[in-house]
């Protein structure tokens, strides 16, 4: 979500600006000859809109290192920039490696951590996507689930984590029933919410065709609803991504969650930034591969 | 006569928030096979109320609908429905959007290689026959009604219902797309029943022209046979004497005798 803002303004700005040096070139040019070549640069590459789109960000990242560092200096308990930076090369120059069940590289924690995201998300997925189209489809089951989806939707995810501990009486399984529950909201409601939205001509042309339910399914309500299918799988994934570090610290194990957590305890507050870091990368990342699924599958309806 | 299509005594009531809406009311109406019939009225007349009862869409209130001869329950493929706004599957290019017709009614007994002959052949007929793998959004609103029709007449249905088919279209496109319509219909012989609000179209297209009173208990108000020789042509007409008597005498029902009440109705 952050990124798609972020991106949205920079558009805007670089386009306004554009805007405003079209309105400047007329004016020079009658002014003086030279601005021809100005226009004359336009077809070809957009260096400057191009410098735009980068040199912000970059400049903002620049900034916020520039205030740590700032604020840090001389500090004995934060540690600066630079020697957050050596460190995170120390750390990334041996992701994987292996000493005993509670030390281990962060590339393991990553992983471990992914892991149990996919299983409890894909096991949202696979109730969640199909009990949308059920409550999309018959209005029974709507009237017999919003209830319960409006009440349990706002519970805090962690709160269901004693629940998992208590029946599946392991960490692990606890930590991906967190997920699993915290996951499945938005892919039922978005679901539901596609299939209800699905065009009435679009099953009157099923009717009129005289459609089989099957090929109602596989060709007119899934690629309908698909758009919307993936915006819930999007918001789950995000959720999901939020849930896993808290879970991780309470359960314990491997994974990012528990690394901080661990870190913490050994007081190794360059980690734990370190940590931050990839873990907002990994969250963009997983957003941006969604993200670029949905726009394959998106259609323009006109 | 034959009637192909039988309309008996039909009653249309729809259950609103706002409470009963009563749309038609004693529509007695039999379409000939090979004839082509429009339904012409003011907006809220009930026309495509009547054409979605014929389609199988929606079921009446009371009365029967006959379609050779057995009762009209709900959609079939002897009856080819063209929308008013294309409703082609956006998602599918032309040609799976017309082999999803064809695979649905000759699936069971045809090959592969003749069921895309077929669709071809549907799509060549509405000279769409260069576009088949693009989808809805990459062509135009006049080539998009003409996937419509070519869905519709791939199908081989003994009647052929357009609902507004050409509204949504500029003036010159439309013409365009009737007097294509027209060739169609020669060709195949098929049955139609067309919805429309255009006084030309109406004239140029029917053999005869159903004017329906105003809504609501809209019910036929008068039944107009344009018996003008066939292959007609819109440049000959406009100066024929016979055309602008049809012409007038829809006019004459639709403004004179039966003029806009929704003023009075809002």
């Amino acid at each position: 979500m952050v990124s798609a803002v972020f991106h949205s303004s920079l558009d805007t700005r670089s386009s306004e600006f554009r805007a405003r040096t079209a309105a400047a070139v007329p004016k020079a040019a009658a002014l003086q000859e030279a601005a021809a070549p100005v226009l004359a640069d336009a077809p070809g590459v957009d260096w400057r809109g191009l410098a735009l789109k980068i040199v912000p960000p970059v400049l903002g990242m620049a900034l916020l290192v520039a205030i740590w560092g700032v604020l840090t200096r001389g500090s004995t308990t934060f540690p600066t920039p630079g020697a957050t930076f050596a460190e995170a090369v120390k750390v990334f120059s041996d992701p994987f490696y292996r000493n005993g069940p509670n030390d281990q590289g962060i590339g393991w924690n990553i992983l471990f951590s992914l892991e149990r995201v996919a299983v409890g998300f894909g096991l949202a997925a696979a109730v969640g996507i199909p009990l949308g189209f059920a409550i999309g489809r018959f209005e029974v089951i709507s009237n017999m689930a919003s209830p319960l989806i409006s009440l349990l939707k706002p519970v805090s995810p962690l709160a269901w984590l004693p629940i998992g501990l208590l029946v599946f009486k392991a960490a692990n399984p606890a930590a991906i029933w967190t997920i699993f529950i915290c996951s499945i909201w938005p892919m039922i409601i978005n679901t539901a919410v596609g299939v209800q939205r699905v065009p009435v001509d679009y099953l009157n042309v099923a009717r009129v065709l005289n459609l089989s339910e099957w090929k109602v399914i596989t060709r007119i309500l899934l690629p309908a609803v698909l758009p919307y299918m993936l915006t819930g799988v999007r918001l789950s994934i995000g959720t999901a991504w939020l849930v896993i570090v808290a879970a991780e610290m309470l359960t314990g194990g491997v994974g990012i969650g528990f690394w901080v957590w661990d870190e913490w305890n050994n007081l190794n507050v360059k980690h734990i930034l370190i940590a931050i870091l990839v873990i907002g990368v990994v969250g963009l990342a997983l957003e941006w591969a969604l993200i670029a699924i949905a726009r394959r599958f998106s259609y323009d309806d006109v | 006569m034959n009637s192909f299509i039988e309309v008996q005594d039909v009653e249309m009531v729809f259950a609103t928030k706002k409470g009963r809406f009563h749309a038609l009311r004693e529509i007695d109406l039999a379409v000939c096979k090979g004839e082509f019939v429009t339904l012409i009225g003011h907006s809220g007349c009930g026309k495509s109320t009547l054409l979605n009862l014929i389609a199988g869409l929606t079921l009446p209130t009371s009365g029967v609908l006959l379609c050779d001869n057995r009762e009209i329950a709900a959609p079939g493929p002897e009856r080819g429905v063209v929308f008013q706004n294309h409703s082609l599957l956006p998602w599918l290019t032309c040609f799976e959007n017309v082999h999803l017709a064809v695979e649905r009614v000759f699936g069971g007994r045809e090959s592969k290689a003749q069921l895309k002959a077929r669709t071809q052949a549907a799509l060549e007929l509405v000279n769409m026959g260069h576009a088949t793998a693009k989808r809805p959004n990459e062509i135009s609103g006049g080539m998009k009604q003409r996937v419509g029709i070519a869905r519709a007449l791939a199908m081989e249905p003994k009647v052929l219902l357009l609902d507004e088919p050409f509204g949504a279209l500029d003036a010159l496109t439309r013409a365009h797309l009737q007097d294509e319509l027209l060739k169609i219909v020669a060709r195949t012989e098929s049955t139609v029943v067309m919805v429309t609000h255009d006084v030309d179209e109406a004239v140029l297209l029917s053999d005869r022209i159903v004017m329906m009173t105003n809504g609501p208990a809209a019910t036929i108000g008068e039944i107009l046979r344009v018996d003008l020789p066939r292959p007609r042509n819109r440049v000959e007409l406009a100066e024929d004497n016979h055309y602008t008597h049809f012409r007038k005498a829809v006019l004459d029902f639709l403004y004179t005798r039966h003029g806009h009440v929704e003023i009075l109705a809002a």
